[in-house]
């Protein structure tokens, strides 16, 4: 098959490779191949392979997908692969995005864990039944991959906007009844970089290799701002 | 880069808010036209019978229908228990806008 691969930082280009076809291929495999055979001054990132880790994710055909789980078979289009590095993030080399400014904004979005227990406590009981573990599990597996916000299109527009991960993980610290941050965090993603420049356009949704849906956290933290506006807490 | 039916179904209520916003004063200038007797707004409503303003009501019917659906869907999404069933408000969005079109091109 052939393969175009970016070579280059924000300036660079495509570069075509030849790459035989395997059983069971998957792209992290295609553009291991072309590092250790072809071209090794090619930089990529990866480290589990098994689709943990949240670091292989690239732009394979226009789509952002994590590389180490995705099937040469499913996205091959005319005999052919396009691997570009992660869109609304800035190329270092290669396929290799600076993801500073992704998990930056994590920490803009309050993303740490606040508790008020030391540990001379008891544990806090969470009934794995509560609708708010539930909420939380259902946002939980998130490894960090970039691919929505890769995805995003409000990003592209304003590259302040926190994105769907950031706000995800806000939003399963919302339902976290232990936590004692949630006004705070809750100013922290009202602002015009917040949920409410969120066009439901579910790109996030449609393409989290773990079936997120960041759509779904935002809905939610909106729904929670208007509940603490009302009461005059924000 | 591919998008999703989403990114369509706000792409036309984004497009059909503003077609919408543009025609709202128009309307109402429109309408003060009676505050000028009877002759002004009968002058003014012998040009709406023009086939091509017809076909502009039509559009402005569907933006409006459109206008409606998308901003349901968003309700629906802010504001339902989520349960994953997006694509078909998309597609509920899209149908509500395609039967109010061909209901008022029947009317017409």
């Amino acid at each position: 098959m052939k393969v175009a691969v970016w070579k280059g930082a924000a300036q660079g280009s495509f570069q075509e490779f030849d790459v035989p076809r395997q059983p069971s291929q998957t792209v992290l495999d295609v553009v291991t191949y072309i590092q250790r055979r072809l071209d090794s001054s090619l930089a990529y990132r990866y480290a589990c392979r098994v689709g943990m880790c949240g670091s292989c994710a690239m732009t394979v055909n226009g789509v952002p997908r994590w590389t180490c789980r995705t099937h040469v078979d499913k996205v091959l289009h005319n005999e052919a692969l396009r691997i570009e590095p992660l869109k609304n993030l800035p190329i270092i080399r290669d396929l290799v995005t600076d993801m500073s400014a992704f998990f930056d904004k994590w920490a803009r979005a309050k993303g740490q864990f606040a508790g008020s227990r030391t540990k001379r406590d008891a544990f806090a009981p969470i009934a794995s039944s509560s609708p708010e573990r539930a909420d939380i599990d259902a946002g939980i597996e998130c490894i960090g991959c970039a691919v929505c916000y890769s995805a995003c299109d409000v990003v592209a527009w304003n590259p302040d906007y926190l994105g769907p991960a950031a706000l995800n993980r806000a939003w399963t610290l919302v339902k976290d009844t232990r936590d004692q941050r949630t006004v705070e965090r809750l100013r922290a993603v009202a602002g015009d970089a917040g949920v409410h420049s969120c066009h439901t356009h579910m790109s996030c949704t449609e393409r989290c290799p773990k079936r997120i849906s960041p759509t779904a956290g935002i809905a939610g933290l909106k729904r929670a701002i208007l509940k603490s506006a009302l009461k005059g807490e924000l | 880069m591919r998008k999703e039916s989403s990114y369509w179904v706000a792409i036309v209520h984004r497009l059909s808010g503003i077609a919408l916003a543009i025609y709202l004063p128009v309307h109402f200038w429109a309408l003060s036209r009676a505050l000028e007797g009877e002759a002004a707004l009968e002058s003014f409503l012998a040009w709406t019978d023009d086939a091509l303003v017809k076909a502009g009501e039509w559009g402005i019917v569907i933006a409006l229908a459109a206008h409606l659906a998308g901003g349901l869907r968003v309700l629906a999404l802010e504001f339902l228990p989520w349960t994953g069933w997006q694509k078909t408000l998309a597609a509920g969005a899209a149908a509500l806008t395609v039967a109010v079109g061909l209901a008022f091109a029947l009317a017409l």
